[in-house]
């Protein structure tokens, strides 16, 4: 059977892939931010995820006014990058999994998410930014991705509870897929970030630090957040942060953390940067990359 | 950190406090309704044939959508809060932005009331602080505690 193996949670600014794009990535200013995704990257080579389900905002890319998905699943055979103003990312297209998706599609709606499916889109830097800051710079990507798009631009946003609960589905929806799978889901987005307004620019570390310590270990307290509090405490644009709960809800009751990191400022974002483990007894045998977070740890 | 109980949410409390937060315009229904024509205007800039003849005569473009002479000033003039305050939304206004072929940092610091390069400043330091800018409620009740203590 398909397991969830892995979280991983990451913001995705798309300054990130300007400077991947163009070689910034180990500058004075860069250096530090790509220096957290070294461990990760090395472990993503060791842990070889078939299937990657990405949890991500689109930011008037795919979508427009048109039409606003709460939650949306990608069941295509392939995404191209979207040209978000400055043309398209040099990156290569992102393949899909649709037997994959359109199991899990099929699971959630019966378990009461109604789901809207995409069969067609373009993906912007919500989801290709975490591909590089993981894969760095391959000719093709070394995995699957299954889109999961949520709505955190139109208020309301689904609440933090919802997401969890939506990630907790996807996770019974995984493992009924018959298939040996090894996937992981990553969270992208956040964290404190204000993109507009007077107030733009508000940043809190101390949240924002608070809010990692809660993904790590069995307590289920961050999916009770309403949305206020995101919008006080971490800016406008920190409610992205419920994406990273549609993660931590398909780990289980308990994580364990393998690496963190947390880097001010990129452009107007806090940078924060964590990797999860499912730790309810799943068994997992990931002997190959514990070595490598053996040595890391030296 | 405050829970939420979704059996007890009040619709009305809810968009109450979305417009309680100092110096923020909070993407709401209303909004969104207010700013549809604006931001699919934008979201038109994001073909090359669109953004050629925007260039050419902004106006003349913009009139070609139905947008009220608000959006239109608003827009020419790049007055991204009030832009927000008609209903625009920052991802949509980026479309603008990359027609102008400004940073989204320098477009986002014309909101401030800082220059560009004292607010780039202010993010090295760590950003802006959550202290003060909470809650207009919070601070109007903190501004008239402190008025009957003289």
């Amino acid at each position: 059977m398909a397991r969830i193996t892995a979280g991983v949670a990451s913001s995705h600014v798309p300054l990130l892939g300007v400077a991947s794009d163009f070689n910034k990535d180990r500058d004075e200013y860069f250096g530090p931010i790509f220096a957290g995704y070294d461990w990760t990257r090395e472990w993503e080579k060791a842990e070889k995820p078939d299937v990657i389900i990405l949890v991500y905002n689109d930011h008037a890319s795919a979508f427009d006014m048109k039409i606003i998905p709460t939650f949306a699943i990608g069941c295509g055979e392939r995404y191209k990058s979207a040209n978000e103003g400055w043309g398209p990312r040099a990156v290569p297209d992102v393949e899909g999994h649709p037997d994959l998706a359109w199991h899990i599609a099929q699971s959630l709606v019966l378990d009461e998410f109604d789901m809207t499916i995409i069969n067609e889109m373009d993906v912007d830097h919500g989801l290709t930014v975490p591909l590089s800051m993981m894969f760095g710079k391959p000719d093709a990507w070394p995995c699957k991705v299954v889109p999961l798009a949520v709505n955190v631009v139109t208020y309301p946003p689904p609440s933090g509870n919802r997401c969890w609960a939506l990630g907790e589905a996807v996770r019974k929806a995984v493992e009924s897929f018959p298939e040996d799978l090894n996937v992981q889901i990553w969270g992208t987005g956040g964290m404190s970030h204000q993109l507009q307004g007077p107030r733009a620019g508000l940043i809190n570390k101390e949240w924002d630090n608070k809010f990692l310590d809660g993904l790590i270990g069995d307590s289920d307290h961050l999916r009770r957040i309403p949305h206020i509090e995101y919008l006080r405490e971490t800016g406008s644009e920190g409610i992205e942060m419920v994406m990273w709960l549609v993660m931590r809800g398909a780990l289980g009751k308990k994580t364990r953390a393998l690496h963190r990191h947390y880097h001010l400022p990129c452009s107007n974002t806090a940078i924060g940067h964590l990797v999860l483990r499912p730790d309810n007894g799943e068994g997992l045998d990931m002997t190959g990359s514990d070595t490598v977070t053996a040595i890391a740890a030296e | 950190m405050i829970t939420e109980d979704p059996k007890h949410q009040d619709i009305h409390e809810y968009l109450a406090e979305m417009e309680d937060i100092p110096g923020t315009r909070v993407f709401t229904a209303k909004r969104a309704r207010q700013g549809y024509h604006m931001n699919q205007f934008a979201m038109s800039l994001m073909k090359d044939e669109n953004r050629t003849r925007f260039k050419a005569d902004e106006r003349a473009y913009m009139d070609e959508w139905p947008l009220t002479q608000d959006q239109k000033e608003a827009m020419l003039a790049r007055d991204y809060n009030r832009c927000l305050d008609l209903g625009g939304n920052v991802y949509f206004l980026a479309k603008l932005f990359s027609t102008d072929g400004i940073p989204f940092a320098e477009a986002v610091s014309t909101m401030t009331d800082m220059e560009f390069p004292q607010y780039r400043e202010m993010m090295m330091n760590g950003g802006r602080s959550p202290e003060g800018v909470r809650s207009i409620r919070a601070n109007e009740a903190a501004a008239a505690a402190k008025n009957e203590d003289r």
